[in-house]
């Protein structure tokens, strides 16, 4: 070799670690890119649109900095929009969680033909959103299936999806049995993983049926529902569809819902500078909850560990 | 390297062989036009696809497609591709919306373009109909769609509820609003179902424009800035609808959806073209009459439909010209099948009776052409879905039983006030 050779000779480049990372990088890469692409860009660009007004149909795109969140602050229907989201994710979450752990606990039995409801009860979960909802549109008209039903028996039923209360009611009680199924798996499957023992150990020292649920299963199970509820509660701010089906957001604007009056002000309206200010603050409201819930469960929620 | 030569030189000997198959001629580029409709209708489309294939003949290069989009999300679906850098070429514009299109500066204008082609003469579109379409002496859109409302009666229904049918009425000259109530009440408590404004469903409320424009009343004063709910000529109105809804079951209520063509319903307020939806088999006695005359006297109401084509399109000068080729006095015949025409040399009973051979003469007479020439156009507005969308918010508390009429319209115009005074 020559005589210029150097005596501390260049490490190599690909040493083990950095083969390492790059592996890592190369394997993580398929998703990253997806997120990066369907998620971060969209989100920056959602941002980038809520400083500008954009008239879609003179194609003038200007920038008006906070001008977008000025209007937010004063518009005159937030309040109710807010209002109606709110009334629709309670109601959704509550009643949700609830029958999910009530159906859940009925079918956490040895019994023959369980899983006979077991499917029954998810398969609403495997239907199209879409046609679930028209089939309840039908239901619910007023001179619907339901009102058909009510009439045979001498009850003379509301109007459902016009009356401002009861089409609050529709809405949430048509999602609540479209999606109740899938709280319903989550909670099943946290419900077998509970230790028998406890519960016999339980008995022994006399603790009844439902001292045994409050003190053993509540907080085994506390992990599956704090998760089930971050799925419902944000699952239950982004809902469209039914209310696009059933209600157009009316009564009034009893059922408008954020998503709803997003979806209104960009592509209805044709304001897309102030539909992405609104996709913001609802950006920020699931953030929010979020992050509140996941402080939470360091107070309520039990870890083996 | 060679590989890479090899591959380019195939691709070129492929594209080349590729074009001289097809026959594509060398010299002009190929155009493709894209036109957005709301119709899906098969011979409608046969009818387009028609004339396009016509157009070819001075224009080889140009071929056009045309899109249905669903009716419901016409507007919406157009703009997302507006927004998404996707427009098409040309496209059909509710009436609703007109202002929208025409103000905004998205349609290029047609007038000029129009006289330099041979033999145009947009003249013979009556000004009537070209109103809404025009701005500072340019019209933006074609409207090649100018369809009365009037009223399908269904004899059956009628006779059988002991109702009088509107002929009757028309011909012992009482065919008032009142009378059309009273016939419709007879059915709606018999049974079956009255009176049904189609596609009004307690949301598209200016449809019942088909009516109040019988008590001379308007959503909003002329120059468009003030609400006009309040006046005494719609509440008057609204309280006669309101009336035969939830007193006289004359009309049926909110979240019941009913279809006149099935035949269990006495009478349906509808646009003339909703003739082909008439039941070939199990037909019952039909009929088809004007509007009823109002408190404020005999009054026609048209629905319209213009075509224009969009000023950022890369094809605006030849897709002008596919236009006034489409609409040409030929053309305008062809399209007269469908659409009725708003062309004074069009609008006879000859020509519209070979055209709608549904229609008795005298339907054409009375309905069509009177409807055309006297028809006020639908109620539209600049930032027209916002409106309607907060009126009918505000409308919503009217469609209830116990509703305080006057109150309801009062607070409609509290809401919808500041959008249009803007």
């Amino acid at each position: 070799m020559s005589a210029s050779a150097s005596p501390n000779p260049k490490p190599p480049f690909w040493t083990i670690a950095r083969r390492d990372a790059a592996a890592g990088y190369v394997f993580i890469a398929p998703q990253l890119i997806g997120i990066i692409t369907f998620v971060l860009v969209p989100l920056g660009l959602v941002f980038w649109y809520s400083l500008h007004e954009w008239n879609v149909l003179a194609s003038s795109f200007n920038f008006v900095g906070a001008a977008n969140y000025q209007m937010l602050l004063a518009d005159p229907n937030l309040p109710q929009v807010l209002l109606a989201s709110a009334i629709f994710s309670a109601g959704l979450v509550v009643l949700n969680m609830t029958l999910a752990l009530l159906l859940a606990v009925l079918l956490d039995q040895k019994l023959k033909g369980i899983v006979v409801f077991r499917t029954l009860f998810f398969s609403p979960v495997v239907v199209s959103l879409v046609a679930w909802t028209i089939v309840w549109s039908f239901l619910l008209q007023n001179n619907g299936g339901i009102n058909g039903m009510l009439a045979m028996l001498g009850v003379e039923g509301p109007n459902w999806l016009r009356t401002p209360t009861t089409a609050m009611i529709s809405v949430v009680v048509v999602q609540v049995f479209k999606n109740v199924g899938l709280n319903m798996i989550l909670f099943l499957a946290a419900l077998q993983g509970v230790p028998k023992e406890l519960y016999e150990a339980a008995r022994v020292d006399g603790a009844g049926a439902f001292k045994q649920f409050r003190r053993i299963t509540l907080p085994l199970i506390s992990p599956t529902i704090l998760l089930t509820s971050i799925i419902t509660i944000v699952g239950s701010l982004q809902v469209f569809a039914q209310i696009a089906v059933l209600t157009q957001g009316g009564p009034g604007m009893t059922t408008t819902v954020l998503v709803y009056y997003l979806y209104q002000q960009a592509f209805q309206f044709h304001f897309f500078g102030y539909g992405s200010t609104l996709s913001i603050l609802l950006f920020v409201i699931v953030a929010v909850l979020t992050f509140v819930q996941w402080q939470l469960r360091k107070r309520i929620v039990f870890y083996e560990n | 390297m060679t590989r890479h030569l090899l591959k380019t030189t195939a691709a070129t000997a492929g594209i080349i062989l590729g074009l001289a198959a097809t026959g594509t001629a060398w010299a002009q580029e190929a155009v493709n036009l894209r036109m957005t409709i709301w119709s899906a209708n098969e011979a409608h489309l046969a009818m387009f696809n028609e004339i396009a294939e016509g157009f070819k003949a001075s224009h080889p290069n140009v071929s056009v497609s045309f899109e249905p989009l669903p009716f419901d999300s016409y507007t919406t679906t157009l703009t997302t591709q507006i927004a998404g850098g996707n427009p098409p070429d040309l496209a059909w514009i509710l009436e609703t919306t007109a202002a929208d299109f025409v103000n905004s500066g998205a349609l290029a204008p047609l007038t000029d373009a129009f006289a330099a082609m041979d033999g145009y003469d947009l003249a013979d579109v009556t000004e009537k109909a070209t109103e809404l379409w025009t701005k500072d002496g340019q019209l933006y859109a074609y409207p090649f769609s100018t369809s009365p409302f009037a009223i399908f009666a269904n004899n059956d229904v009628l006779k059988a509820a002991g109702a009088k049918t509107p002929a009757e009425q028309i011909a012992a000259g009482e065919w008032t609003w009142d009378n059309a109530f009273a016939s419709a009440a007879a059915a709606g408590q018999s049974g079956k179902t009255g009176l049904v404004v189609r596609d009004f469903k307690f949301q598209t409320w200016q449809n019942l424009a088909s009516i109040w424009n019988g008590w001379g009343a308007a959503p909003w004063s002329a120059d468009g800035k003030t609400c006009t709910f309040t006046e005494p000529a719609m509440v008057d109105a609204m309280t006669a609808i309101h009336k035969a809804i939830f007193t006289d079951k004359a009309m049926p209520g909110p979240g019941e959806d009913i279809d006149f063509f099935a035949g269990e319903t006495g009478m349906t307020i509808t646009q003339i073209s909703r003739a082909s939806l008439l039941p070939k088999e199990n037909p019952f006695d039909w009929d088809l009459v004007p509007l009823p005359a109002g408190p404020a006297g005999d009054y026609a109401v048209v629905g319209q439909a213009g075509v224009g084509v969009f000023a950022q399109s890369a094809n605006k000068d030849i897709a002008v010209e596919f236009l006034g080729y489409m609409t040409n006095a030929e053309n305008s015949k062809k399209l007269a099948q469908f659409f009725p025409p708003a062309r004074a040399s069009l609008l006879n009973t000859e020509t519209l009776a070979s055209t709608n051979p549904l229609l008795s003469p005298e339907q054409i007479e009375t309905v069509v052409i009177a409807g055309i020439a006297n028809g006020t156009v639908l109620p539209g507005h600049t930032n027209f879905a916002q409106i309607q969308q907060t009126i009918r918010a505000g409308l919503d508390a009217l469609w209830v039983p116990d509703a305080d009429v006057a109150a309801v319209l009062g607070n409609v115009c509290s809401s919808v006030g500041p959008l249009l005074a803007r």
